[in-house]
Parts: C-alpha cells; sequence; structure tokens
C-alpha cells in the first residue's frame, strides 16, 4: 500500500515535487522546512498513534567509548554505567525523584553486580524508592531497555525512564573450572576433618585450568567473526569492499569528532586517572595499511580482518525518555520521538548477523514508511562484512523470494544517509551501551542535518536483529 | 563443512570461462588476470564409481596443457567423493592374476597425481557430519588397492594408518583434519546470492589454501620411532590377531612399503589385492554388502503418507531405544512413559560424550520427544509380550486413532495375525522386531501378516529406513525368521552344555567361528527363561524338531544337576560341535525360504548376520550353503541326524539344492 502511496510522487517532475512539498509541508511542522533544504515528503506526515501516548527522548549521553584495556581498565562495569547517569543528570538537569524506573543493558555481566542497573542508579544518587532492572539481548541489550521503557510509558505505568546500557570489556568473569568450582562448594558443605580431607584428596591440578566467557555462539559453537567472514563470501562482498567501508567509517566518525558533531558524549573523570573526553578507537588508516592485515577468523583465505571489524570496547550510555505531556510538562524540548519497534530472529549459523535486513522493512511497514521516507540511517557495525552482507541482502531480489518471503527486494539504504557520523566500527561497541548511542546519533543528526524520520538497526548475537523509527521532534 | 586435500599450493582467481565436455567428468576452467590457469574438474560420480579411463584423459589434458597452472577436483554431488572402485568389476575375474591387473592401472594414477608437477587440490564437499573418511576395504575382506597402503602410512603415520585400514575407523573431518588427512577445513557458506550448496563449491574455488603441516610433537616423536626397526617389529606384531586373512596381508604389505621402498610396495600391495579378492571371506562379505544395499531399499514403494508423528505406549529399554532413534531422525515422538524419555537422554548424552553431537544439537533432538500419550501418525507399541495385553493396547488405541493410523507392534515371539484378530482394522497392522539395544543394532525385522495392505508396510518401512536401519521383510509365522533360527541353535548349545562341554570351551569355539559372543555367554545374556519361554512357544509350533527337552535354569547351576546327558563320541568332537550349531541354524534358515517366511536368500543373509551376529566371514547362512557346498552340509545334517534323530533332518531345499550341484542361493 505504502509503495502505491510513493509512486506518484516519485514519478512527478521536479519542479512540481517542490510544488508538492511547499503546499504540504505548512500544514505539519513548519520551522524544520527551513534547516532542511533536501527534505523529500513523507508518506506519513508524523508517525502519531491516537490514544497511545507519545514517548520522547528528552536527552541521551554517553561516556566516551575506548578501546579495552586502556584508561578504563581499572574501573567496574557499575562505576562505568553510574558516569553515564550522573553525566546525564548534568546534561538534562532531571529531577532525581522524577525518574520512574531505570533500565540497564549489559551482555558479559559481572557477577558481583548481576543487577547492574540498580548499583549505577544507587551510585549515582537516584533515590532508593526508584526501581532499577537490567536486561540482556546481545548487541542489541540497550535498544531492549529503550523499547521496554517505551512499552511502560505507553501503557501508562510510568511517566519517566532512563535507559542505558553498559559493558566493560577490560574485565570480564573469567571462572575457576566446573570441577574445581563443586570441589569448592562440596567443601563449604563438609561438617567434619574427616570429610574435608577426602574431598581435597579428590584435587587434581587439571581442576585449575580456567573457565573463559564464551566467544561463540552457544547453539553453534562458530565465533561472530567466522560467521561474519561466511556471511561475506556467501554474499560476494570482497576484502577490499570491507576494508573501504571500514575506511569510510573511521573517516567520518574522525570528521564528525572534529566538528564536535558528537555531542552526545560527556567527559568523564576516571578515578585516579585524567578526565577522557572524546573516543580514542577512531583511527583512520590507509587502503594500503589495511590491505596488510591477515586475516582475523577464517586462515588463511578469509577477509573479515581486525581493521573492518569492531573492536572490544568499554562504555556506557544513558538516555532520558518521558511521556511527551510529561517533558512539555516540566519545560523539556524532546528532541525526538521514539515510534514503531520489531525485534526479529532467525538461523544463528548462516544468519546470524542478518537482522537489519529481516527488521528493516517489516518496521517499515508497520509504520507505513518507505525507504525513501528516511532521511538518517543508523546501523550497527558489527563488521564491515556484515553491513555490507546486509546491503547486498537488501539489494537482491532473489533473496528477498527465497528467504524473507518477500515478492520484491527490500532496496538499499542510500549511502549518502548512512552512518554519517561513523559507527560502531569507528566509534566502538559496547555490546550493552550501543543501542542508545544509535538512538542518540539518528536523533541528533536530525536535528543537525533535518529530516524527520530516522531508522535505527542492529543485529545480535543468536540471530536476532531490531530495528526503531526515530521521528525528529518538530522544532 | 568442506575438506581440502592438497597437493600444492593456490592463490586466487576469478572465473572467465567455462568449458564442459561429454562423459561423466565435467571441466571447469577458469583462469585469472596474472594468467595463472587452473582447471576445476567437476567429477561426476556415476553410482559412486568413477571411469578411470576418462579421469586419465582429463589429468593428462591438464598435463600437457600450458595454460594450465592447477587443478581442483570436486565432486558435484555434495557430501561425495570418490567413493572407490566397483567391486562388481571384481566378481567378474576368475583368478587372482586378472584381479591384480585392476589396482596397478590405478597405482599408477594416483602415483602419477602425487608427483604431479603442477599442483592438484582436492575439495570434498561434507553433508553434516555424514561425510566420514575411512580405508573400509577391510569390511569386504580386501585392502586399499589404489596405492592406499603405501601413501596413507606416509600421511598420518604407521600407527594412525594401521587403526584405519585394520579397522575400518571412520573419521569425520575434524579429526581426519587432525591427523593430517586432510590441510584445510572450509566451513560451507549459507544462504547468499545463491543457493548455499551452489555458491559453496564457488567459493571453494576461489579460496586459498596452505597445504604446509606441521607434525606436532607427537607426530615427530612418531615418526622417529618408526625409524627404529624393534619399534616398527612391535607395531607389526601388535595388531596380527583375528579370523580373517585380510589385516595379516594389509599389515605384510604395509610392512613392504616401509622396509623394501614403494615400489616393492606397489607390486606387494597388487597382489594381495588379487589374492585377497579371490577367497571366500571376501566372497561372503561382498555377497553381504550386496545385500545390505538392497535391504536399505523401500521394496514395498513410497508410502502414500509421509508419517512425522510417532507415539510409543508402553516402552521399557525397546520403548526407549525405538524413540531415541527416531527423535534422532527428526521425528516428532511421544512416550507413554514420561520416566523413560531420561533413557533416551542418556542414549543421546553418551553421542555426545562421544562428540557425535553438540550439547546444543542434543538438546533440539530432544525436543522432538514428549512424555505423553495421545496417538499419533503411527503408533508403536512396545508394551511387554503378552497377547492378551496387546490386545487390550491394540483395541484401546483403536478406539482413539482415525483410520489411517497404522499400527505397529514391536514383539519377538508374538504371532501377529494373532495379535492383529482383535482389529477392526488388520490392513493397517504390522510386526516389527527391533534388535536390542535398539539404538546400536542395525537390523529390523518387518512382519506382514496375510492382511497387512501393502501401504502400511510401506510407510513402515520408509520410518524404519529413517531411524537408520537394514530392514527385512518377512511373513507371519512362530518366531518369524531370526528368533526360529536362534532357537534350534539355542537348543543344541543347552545339549551341547548337557552333555557336559565346560562353557568357557564352548564359548572358545564358538568365537573361533566368527561369532562376536560365546553361545554359552549368549544364552546366559538372553537369559534361560526367556530361551524357555521361545522353545516352548515354538516346540508347540513345530513339534518334534524342536525338541521337548528341558532346560535347565543357568549353566553354573546346571551341572550340578541331574540334567546332564551322556555325550555321543561320533559327534563330539570340537569341530563336529561347531558344525552341530552352525547346520542346525542354516537348516532352519533354509526351511523359513522354504516355507516362504522369507521372500530371498539375500534378506535371510543380511537378518541372520545383522540380527544374530551370524559370522560375516561365512556371509550368512545362504551364502554359506553357496561357499561350502550344499552335499557336506547335508552330509553333516545326516551323520547327526543319526546320533539325535529329527532335528537334524536337511529340509527339502537344502536336499534338492545336493541333488542339482549348480544351484546356489545366490547366483
Amino acid at each position: 500500500m505504502t509503495t502505491i502511496l510513493t509512486y506518484p510522487f516519485k514519478n512527478l517532475p521536479t519542479a512540481s515535487k517542490w510544488a508538492l512539498r511547499f503546499s504540504i509541508r505548512p500544514l505539519s511542522c513548519s520551522s524544520q522546512l527551513r534547516a532542511a533544504p533536501a527534505v523529500q515528503t513523507k508518506t506519513k506526515k508524523t508517525l502519531a498513534k491516537p490514544n497511545i501516548r507519545n514517548v520522547v527522548v528528552v536527552d541521551g549521553v554517553r561516556t566516551p567509548f575506548l578501546l579495552s584495556g586502556t584508561s578504563y581498565k581499572d574501573l567496574m562495569p557499575h562505576d562505568l554505567a553510574r558516569a553515564a547517569l550522573t553525566g546525564l543528570l548534568h546534561r538534562t538537569s532531571v529531577p532525581k525523584e522524577v525518574v520512574d524506573y531505570i533500565i540497564f543493558g549489559t551482555v558479559i555481566q559481572e557477577v558481583k553486580t548481576s543487577n547492574v542497573a540498580r548499583e549505577a542508579a544507587l551510585g549515582a544518587g537516584f533515590s532508593d524508592k526508584t526501581p532499577a532492572h537490567t536486561v540482556t539481548m546481545a548487541c542489541i541489550s540497550a535498544n531492549q531497555a529503550m523499547t521496554t521503557g517505551v512499552g511502560l510509558i505507553a501503557s501508562g505505568q510510568c511517566d519517566v525512564i532512563v535507559a542505558g546500557g553498559v559493558e566493560l570489556m577490560s574485565d570480564v568473569p573469567i571462572r575457576h573450572s566446573r570441577k574445581m568450582r563443586k570441589l569448592m562448594l562440596d567443601l563449604n558443605k563438609a561438617k567434619s576433618m574427616g570429610q574435608r580431607l577426602s574431598l581435597i584428596s579428590k584435587f587434581r591440578f587439571n581442576f585449575l585450568a580456567p573457565e573463559l566467557p564464551a566467544v561463540s555462539e552457544f547453539s553453534t559453537s562458530e565465533t561472530m567473526g567466522h560467521s561474519a567472514d561466511r556471511l561475506a563470501a556467501a554474499f560476494a562482498v570482497s576484502r577490499l569492499e570491507q576494508d573501504e567501508y571500514a575506511l569510510r567509517s573511521h573517516s567520518l566518525a574522525k570528521k564528525a569528532q572534529d566538528e564536535g558533531l558528537l555531542s552526545d558524549v560527556v567527559p568523564f573523570k576516571v578515578p585516579g586517572k585524567d578526565t577522557v573526553t572524546k573516543d580514542n578507537g577512531i583511527r583512520p588508516s590507509s587502503l594500503e595499511q589495511m590491505a596488510k592485515l591477515k586475516p582475523a577468523f577464517i586462515k588463511p583465505y578469509g577477509t573479515v580482518t581486525a581493521a573492518n571489524s569492531s573492536f572490544l570496547t568499554d562504555g556506557a550510555s544513558a538516555m532520558l525518555i518521558m511521556a511527551e505531556e510529561k517533558a512539555l510538562a516540566m519545560g523539556y524540548k524532546p528532541k525526538a520521538y521514539l515510534r514503531d519497534f520489531m525485534y526479529v530472529s532467525q538461523d544463528p549459523k548462516d544468519q546470524l548477523l542478518l537482522g537489519p535486513t529481516y527488521a528493516t522493512p517489516k518496521v517499515l511497514e508497520k509504520a507505513g514508511l518507505t525507504m525513501n521516507d528516511i532521511d538518517a540511517f543508523e546501523f550497527h557495525e558489527a563488521f564491515s562484512g556484515q553491513i555490507l552482507a546486509n546491503f547486498k541482502a537488501m539489494d537482491s531480489d532473489w533473496f528477498a523470494e527465497n528467504y524473507m518471503g518477500r515478492k520484491t527486494k527490500v532496496g538499499l539504504p542510500p549511502l549518502e544517509k548512512f552512518n554519517n557520523w561513523g559507527g560502531s566500527l569507528s566509534l566502538g561497541h559496547p555490546f550493552g551501551a550501543t543501542g542508545c548511542r544509535l538512538v542518540m546519533a539518528a536523533a541528533n543528526r536530525l536535528q543537525k542535518e533535518g529530516g524527520q524520520y530516522g531508522l535505527v538497526a542492529a543485529c545480535a548475537a543468536g540471530g536476532q536483529g531490531h530495528a526503531m523509527i526515530v521521528e525528529a521532534y518538530p522544532k | 563443512m568442506v575438506t581440502y586435500r592438497a597437493i600444492g599450493s593456490l592463490s586466487r582467481f576469478s572465473a572467465f570461462r567455462i568449458l564442459r565436455s561429454q562423459g561423466y567428468i565435467r571441466r571447469n576452467f577458469t583462469g585469472s588476470f596474472a594468467l595463472l590457469t587452473r582447471t576445476h574438474i567437476n567429477y561426476g560420480v556415476k553410482g559412486d564409481v568413477i571411469l578411470h579411463s576418462e579421469f586419465t584423459e582429463v589429468m593428462n589434458e591438464i598435463w600437457a596443457s600450458d595454460q594450465i597452472r592447477s587443478a581442483i577436483l570436486i565432486s558435484p554431488k555434495p557430501g561425495c567423493f570418490i567413493v572407490g572402485a566397483d567391486i562388481n568389476i571384481l566378481a567378474t575375474c576368475k583368478t587372482p592374476q586378472e584381479v591384480t591387473q585392476i589396482p596397478q592401472e590405478a597405482q599408477r594414477t594416483s602415483e602419477k597425481l602425487e608427483k604431479s608437477i603442477k599442483p592438484v587440490v582436492t575439495a570434498i564437499t561434507t553433508k553434516d557430519r555424514k561425510t566420514v573418511f575411512g580405508a573400509p576395504e577391510v569390511l569386504l575382506g580386501i585392502l586399499p588397492g589404489a596405492g592406499g597402503t603405501q601413501r596413507l602410512p606416509k600421511m598420518v603415520g604407521v600407527p594412525a594408518a594401521f587403526d584405519m585400514m585394520l579397522t575400518a575407523r571412520n573419521m569425520r573431518a575434524d579429526r581426519a583434519k587432525k591427523m593430517g588427512l586432510v590441510d584445510q577445513l572450509v566451513v560451507s557458506l549459507g544462504p547468499g546470492l545463491k543457493l548455499p550448496e551452489e555458491w559453496t563449491i564457488k567459493y571453494l574455488e576461489e579460496v586459498k589454501i596452505s597445504p604446509k603441516r606441521n607434525k606436532g610433537l607427537v607426530g615427530k616423536l612418531t615418526a622417529y620411532a618408526m625409524t627404529i626397526p624393534f619399534v616398527r617389529q612391535q607395531i607389526y606384531k601388535k595388531r596380527t590377531k583375528g579370523l580373517y586373512p585380510t589385516p595379516l596381508k594389509i599389515i605384510d604389505v604395509v610392512k613392504t612399503g616401509i622396509e623394501q621402498g614403494s615400489d616393492a610396495g606397489y607390486l606387494s600391495e597388487s597382489q594381495k589385492f588379487g589374492e585377497l579378492a579371490m577367497t571366500k571371506e571376501s566372497k561372503a562379505l561382498m555377497g553381504l554388502y550386496h545385500g545390505q544395499v538392497l535391504c536399505k531399499k523401500n521394496t514395498s514403494g513410497a508410502p502414500q503418507k509421509d508419517v512425522k508423528h510417532l507415539a510409543i505406549p508402553g516402552a521399557g529399554m525397546m520403548g526407549a531405544g525405538i524413540a531415541q532413534v527416531s527423535v534422532d531422525k527428526g521425528r516428532k515422538t511421544i512416550l507413554k512413559d514420561a520416566t523413560l524419555t531420561g533413557l533416551v537422554f542418556k542414549g543421546l548424552n553418551d553421542k555426545v560424550e562421544k562428540k557425535a553431537l553438540t550439547s546444543f544439537e542434543r538438546d533440539s533432538i530432544f525436543s522432538n520427544l514428549t512424555g505423553k500419550l495421545d496417538y499419533q501418525d503411527m503408533v508403536m507399541d512396545a508394551v511387554f509380550e503378552d497377547l492378551s495385553f496387546k490386545h487390550r493396547v491394540l483395541k484401546g488405541v483403536e478406539a482413539v486413532i482415525p483410520d489411517h493410523y497404522v499400527f505397529a507392534s514391536n514383539t519377538s515371539p508374538l504371532p501377529i495375525s494373532e495379535i492383529a484378530a482383535v482389529s477392526k482394522r488388520p490392513e493397517k497392522v504390522i510386526g516389527r522386531h527391533y534388535f536390542s539395544p535398539a539404538d546400536k543394532m542395525q537390523l529390523l525385522e518387518m512382519i506382514t501378516t496375510e492382511k497387512t495392505s501393502k501401504d502400511t508396510s510401506a510407510s513402515t518401512v520408509a520410518i524404519g529406513l529413517k531411524q537408520g536401519k537394514v530392514i527385512i521383510v518377512v511373513k507371519d509365522g512362530p518366531g518369524f525368521y531370526t528368533t526360529r533360527c536362534l532357537a534350534p541353535m539355542m537348543s543344541e548349545v543347552i545339549r551341547i552344555l548337557q552333555e557336559g562341554v565346560d562353557p568357557k570351551k564352548l564359548d572358545s569355539l564358538t568365537t573361533s567361528l566368527g561369532l562376536p559372543v560365546g553361545a554359552a555367554t549368549l544364552v546366559d545374556e538372553v537369559g534361560v527363561d526367556v530361551a524357555k519361554h521361545v522353545a516352548k512357544d515354538l516346540g508347540k509350533a513345530f513339534g518334534e524338531r524342536f525338541g521337548g527337552r528341558k532346560s535347565g535354569e543357568g549353566f553354573s547351576i546346571y551341572q550340578e544337576t541331574s540334567l546332564k546327558m551322556p555325550p555321543k563320541s561320533e559327534v563330539s568332537s570340537d569341530e563336529d560341535i561347531q558344525f552341530r550349531l552352525l547346520t542346525r541354524f542354516v537348516n532352519e534358515a533354509v526351511t523359513c525360504l522354504q516355507e516362504g517366511i522369507l521372500a530371498t536368500p539375500a534378506e535371510g543373509d543380511i537378518g541372520a548376520v545383522f540380527g544374530l551376529s551370524f559370522p560375516p566371514c561365512l556371509g550368512g547362512p545362504f551364502c554359506f550353503v553357496d561357499l561350502y557346498e550344499a552335499q557336506k552340509i547335508v552330509d553333516r545334517l545326516k551323520k547327526h541326524e543319526a546320533a539325535y534323530g529329527k532335528e537334524f533332518t536337511p529340509s527339502q531345499l537344502l536336499a534338492d539344492h545336493t541333488n542339482s550341484p549348480n544351484k546356489k542361493f545366490h547366483q
């Protein structure tokens, strides 16, 4: 239906397009127009739905994203999360007691602070009467935190939510082996000296071999990089294309950083160290340099290398989400609406990272929009090869027919609107925190570059994916 | 997963033209900008056998062309490569000298490949974990003839090579990689711009591979140890046990290759190959192979309806075993007794421990099993072997299931027609006799009654094949086929023991025949009570031929009792004892064929070997008669008949065979 609607507009000559725009636009949010000279006509004026509360993003912040093992290496995850929360408090000056609920996403859990949301909230000085919970959904954990908040607001349960995410890859829980753990637990329960001695006699040296957190997919025992490499090969993505895309990401991130566009970053004074003010993973290199790297996962012929993959990152993000009327009553000028969203999942072996391909058309259809309506695309970049494979999948009629049950291809997002301020490849990807960064980047880009709708999409371990429409708040 | 065996190294290419030629071998020529060219030979596999002349022709083209720098061999049939030579060719040869010619040609080609100046790479696409590497020739009583005995020890080391060639052990791709049999594993691609299978083949043409192999410390040490003659002797010696001539010859050939160089090795390989192919054992084993292939086909045709759901009322070990082989193959299965699902889980978990499954695969397979009962497309009962109880279950089930459902009863002693007697729809009732443990034993005996419809039979066979079974279909009758043949042999075992033969001696006499378990041990395992129960049933049905003697309670207390019988010296030599057991079995098997219980002798052989562990080197009862001549067997039987009476009366069919010596069961 939506495609039928867009066709007439597309086919009109340019002159009448301008005429149309001027005749339609004044009816909707007017001031936006002047800031956005290149804006097209939209299929829909707004995604507001009758009888459903509008949910708005007041603002969002993140700590600088750092390569793991650098300045944050002595911290604990809740320290980073706390920094994001205090940053959000400073940025928005929201009274702490107004916040109804706090939700955080995280992936590799620190066992001491398994509900990291609560620990960080208490440490950041939020009211101890504000409940908090932690969610996990691999790389889309923060997305899950946000959409949980959206649900709570839309259903009228809450008015003000803080959603965020945190990941600290500098420190991961490395466990004793199962046998050792069993021995230690049994020792705890042993009552007499004799029992203890007989247990200790069962000890063997190999019990001391540590157990690392899994880097591979549990269901398939394949690492994500390996899967990404196979995915790239399946869609005939070359090494050069991947390196070029990675270079683009780094160059754009560098440009955005230099121009001060990454306004969601808040400085963080690391205890006992300097104040960190910016992301440290942005390193534009040259194609020649990148070509020298050896494949990281499938040796010796793979195409995924360290340079065209996202790196292990420490970082945290937080966002203030409110019901629109509440935000207006409190005198805020929100940045964006959070609109329709969609979770998808597919085969965790061969389609592990194709989430965006599946989620994008579904969320667009649900919202009644088309690809042309989107002014800012913010996709999570796990690997260059993954992004490019998704592009090729979206651009393939064959794939759409045979695997997605669609008659035609999804269509390619225009590259000039795509991740213009860098992405996970260059800015970094703290698993649990990336979702909020994507939404804030989309919101900030819509504010800065003009445009009405942004599309956020991401893939995640387990073969899952997420997409959400962000609508700019009229100025 | 795709596996590479490299005999050289390659760099990247992009395709520019494709040529196709007639015949089974397709040639795809691909080239690159750097003027490096290679051929991608798509191996057409016809009935798993390559045509040697065509292959040589293509390889000569490659070696002759100065445009071609390297070649890659791929089979377009996924999960497959050159499986081996056609064993039917061997059957046409009359003398060892004739057979010796066959491997010599193959040896020359392989050697040429090995010494090729142009790199040749072999890529094998493997299907799931099903594709395996191995040297299974020993199972046919022959040896790897195309230079395998010479090349394999060099590649994987002598001990590992012996392990593969003497036990016919199969290696999955990952294991083969670890051993050094393959150079590289490539995980196949998922859906992309084309079908995964097609795209993977293209991917294979493009990927770089590195053939360099570093032997680990263990490998280096073994290689060093093998240079010491004393160690070599120890390794040769360790493996020389067993009944079959093949392992000894294989060791011999490998030894020749190592001690005297590969030319002598090749010569010895081809000569021994010729000798082995002419042995009775080899003929017996090849006959079995053909029979097995036959029994893996659904002779009743395709079923009208694909069975997706199974229900198994009543369980126990047997039900659990059946459930396991069913869920394994993705059938939704329901087990009546919920506590028994644990047994199935244990069976699957054993596979995880052997690394045949991952824990995740185990869980997803196990999710096909439900521990309750509502009836599905096919109901297989595995309740206690009691006719009235079976009747109750059948009536109960029929009251609630729709008409198209098949009722398959698992039983060994109960006649199916009696079970079916109370059925409203006897055409949908069929018997199945699994062998314990059901997840390990390959044979499935299916019993049809007069009334069983063809479609019922077809869909039950289809399920059995899905469960990975070798299937024989027999007519209903007391003891069906397998139990009926086993029973007289068992009663003979008991008589032999009653005559005072030491159980241990009897065990060694029977294992030396080729039975995997000694006869006395077998009776103990089956349980004397069960044997008695069965013997009583069959005795009722067949009268005198099945004895009427009393049996004891178990052999340990047996000899103390008054059941002892005086041995008859004229038929009590070691050989006589062996033949008394064998001939009773064989005689009963032939009677089954004569009475139409069995449809073909091939099925009889397969049933005996796979279900009852009849010595494979004898090839099954019918093959045994063919190879050892009916006349000799009848003579033996008559001798025993004179001593013991009617139990040994030769069957009519057997007598017919003695009258016309050219008549064979297997033509």
